[in-house]
């Protein structure tokens, strides 16, 4: 099988007039289908700045990115992106927020809708399908934008810390609740987080990036004995301690 | 309703005694003031040439009603502000678009903008009237004058202040920057515009009455500087009393559309 992305020895500085800051330096890694993948590092190592290359935002400097061999464009129709808040426009409904990426993209279709009229079915945003964003739960606002994202049926899913602004248990909800739904819609994603537990419980490999500029430090893969993986379930596992030792260890180890 | 407690039920009551009294002491204020004016002027502590009175006022008022004068004037003050400030919310909002739009355009026109608007536009209005001949155009640009270059600068201000992460999940959904303008910075400037556009119905009205002061046939400024060179205090008066009013009912109405607005 091919991966999805490749990602071959990425480097990228940020250009300012007081000097120039070498945010990523020689990063590769691939995804393959169905892979679900975690980003961990210290903060402001451009774990965000990953991401945005991967969706084609900013251009590569150096090194090649290619998704299933084409280098994504801006705002690439194959990659979903889901930022660390909801952003959900209040002068719209709910339904009007779920069906704004159609819209942009003028894919309006009756296929298109009654997809999104079944996901909202599914994960139980019909009934406040008019009501406005700020009528809604943190937890249910992020289900909201999962779906405006999904809507696209996007091959690939990146995640820029989603729930960072969420407190804690709510937190660990919408985590649960949206790694089932990805696992149940069987997506590829991405995940970038500060947060290791988070990144054990969802991912199948975490990637370990150093301080700036960051590189690859580490790439572990995570197998829990679990009958069915979910996010909550995983934190209960035998071995998430031990893998939150090795992360923990490896992070330090670069400060 | 549900049963109140006592101590919330006096709160209440002391509250609707506080706004009861305000309002009546407003109410008092303006008829203590007319009242005063009047004796004033009957018992001649004020010479009533240059001061004119409340009764004289209300007489004059009366008069051009009946030879029905004051409306053509009070009609073409309105007509020229209204139309003034439909270009200043066309062109003011159109500019600011413009500007957002091209940030070089913007960083080049800044200097201009900033010194257009700290001029005063009264120094224009001689100008003008040169320019564009002593007519309603030369009236409603002069009304525009004073409102659209500091219009220009809150409104585009206020575009570049949309949240930078909204714009980006347009560009993740594939979006261009028109997308980034009327999914997101026109949307969440409603409420800016409409403040903004509360001030600047004000400030039409001044620049039109400042056009109408030197170049106009018609019209309250006209009335102002015709009443003050024929010794008629008493029009003056009656014109400034009715620009009073006529600005209370200019803003009252944006401020209805505003609060329409933003309760949907």
């Amino acid at each position: 099988m091919n991966p999805l992305l490749e990602i071959r020895d990425v480097s990228l500085s940020y250009h300012t007039v007081s000097g120039e800051t070498r945010a990523l330096s020689h990063i590769s890694f691939h995804l393959m289908p169905g892979e679900f993948l975690a980003v961990v590092g210290p903060s402001g190592c451009g774990k965000s700045t990953l991401l945005n290359l991967i969706c084609g935002l900013l251009p590569t400097e150096k090194g090649t990115i290619l998704m299933n061999g084409t280098p994504p464009l801006p705002g690439d129709p194959r990659i979903g992106y889901m930022l660390q808040k909801d952003h959900l426009l209040e002068w719209r409904t709910i339904y009007r927020n779920v069906i704004l990426g159609l819209e942009i993209r003028k894919e309006l279709t009756p296929q298109k809708l009654s997809c999104v009229e079944e996901m909202l079915k599914t994960y139980g945003l019909d009934k406040f399908r008019n009501a406005h964003p700020s009528q809604l739960s943190g937890g249910m606002r992020q289900r909201a934008a999962l779906i405006r994202t999904l809507a696209l049926k996007p091959e690939l899913l990146l995640l820029d810390e989603p729930f960072s602004a969420l407190d804690y248990q709510t937190r660990l909800n919408v985590s649960d609740d949206i790694g089932r739904i990805l696992r149940k819609e069987q997506k590829t994603a991405i995940l970038v987080t500060h947060d290791i537990s988070e990144a054990i419980s969802m991912a199948d490999r975490v990637i370990i990036l150093s301080a700036r500029p960051a590189h690859v430090a580490r790439i572990v893969p995570i197998r829990l004995s679990l009958t069915e993986r979910t996010p909550l379930a995983s934190r209960s596992a035998p071995e998430f301690k031990s893998y939150f030792n090795l992360i923990w260890k490896e992070l330090n180890q670069n400060d | 309703m549900t049963d109140l407690s006592p101590a919330q039920k006096k709160y209440l009551t002391h509250i609707r005694h506080e706004k009861y009294l305000i309002r009546i002491s407003r109410i008092f204020l303006f008829l203590g003031f007319l009242l005063l004016w009047e004796i004033s002027a009957r018992e001649e502590w004020i010479d009533s040439f240059i001061f004119s009175s409340p009764s004289a006022i209300g007489q004059t008022f009366l008069h051009m009603i009946q030879d029905q004068s004051l409306f053509a004037h009070i009609g073409i003050t309105l007509m020229e502000t209204l139309i003034s400030f439909a270009f200043v919310v066309l062109l003011g909002i159109g500019t600011a678009v413009l500007l957002w739009a091209c940030p070089k355009l913007s960083k080049v026109l800044e200097p201009y903008l900033v010194v257009l608007n700290s001029l005063p536009k009264s120094a224009l209005a001689p100008l003008l009237i040169v320019w564009l001949g002593a007519n309603v155009r030369t009236i409603i640009v002069s009304g525009m004058s004073v409102a659209l270059f500091g219009s220009v600068i809150n409104l585009y201000t206020g575009f570049r202040g949309a949240d930078p992460e909204k714009l980006k999940l347009i560009r993740t959904l594939g979006g261009t920057k028109k997308d980034e303008l009327t999914k997101i910075v026109l949307p969440s400037s409603v409420p800016l515009i409409l403040s903004i556009m509360k001030v600047n119905i004000g400030l039409c009205l001044v620049g039109v009455v400042i056009g109408e002061f030197i170049g106009a046939r018609c019209g309250l400024g006209y009335l102002i500087i015709y009443g003050s060179q024929t010794f008629k205090l008493t029009w003056v008066l009656m014109s400034i009393v009715i620009l009073c009013v006529i600005a209370m009912v200019l803003y009252a109405m944006l401020d209805l559309i505003e609060k329409y607005t933003l309760k949907k």
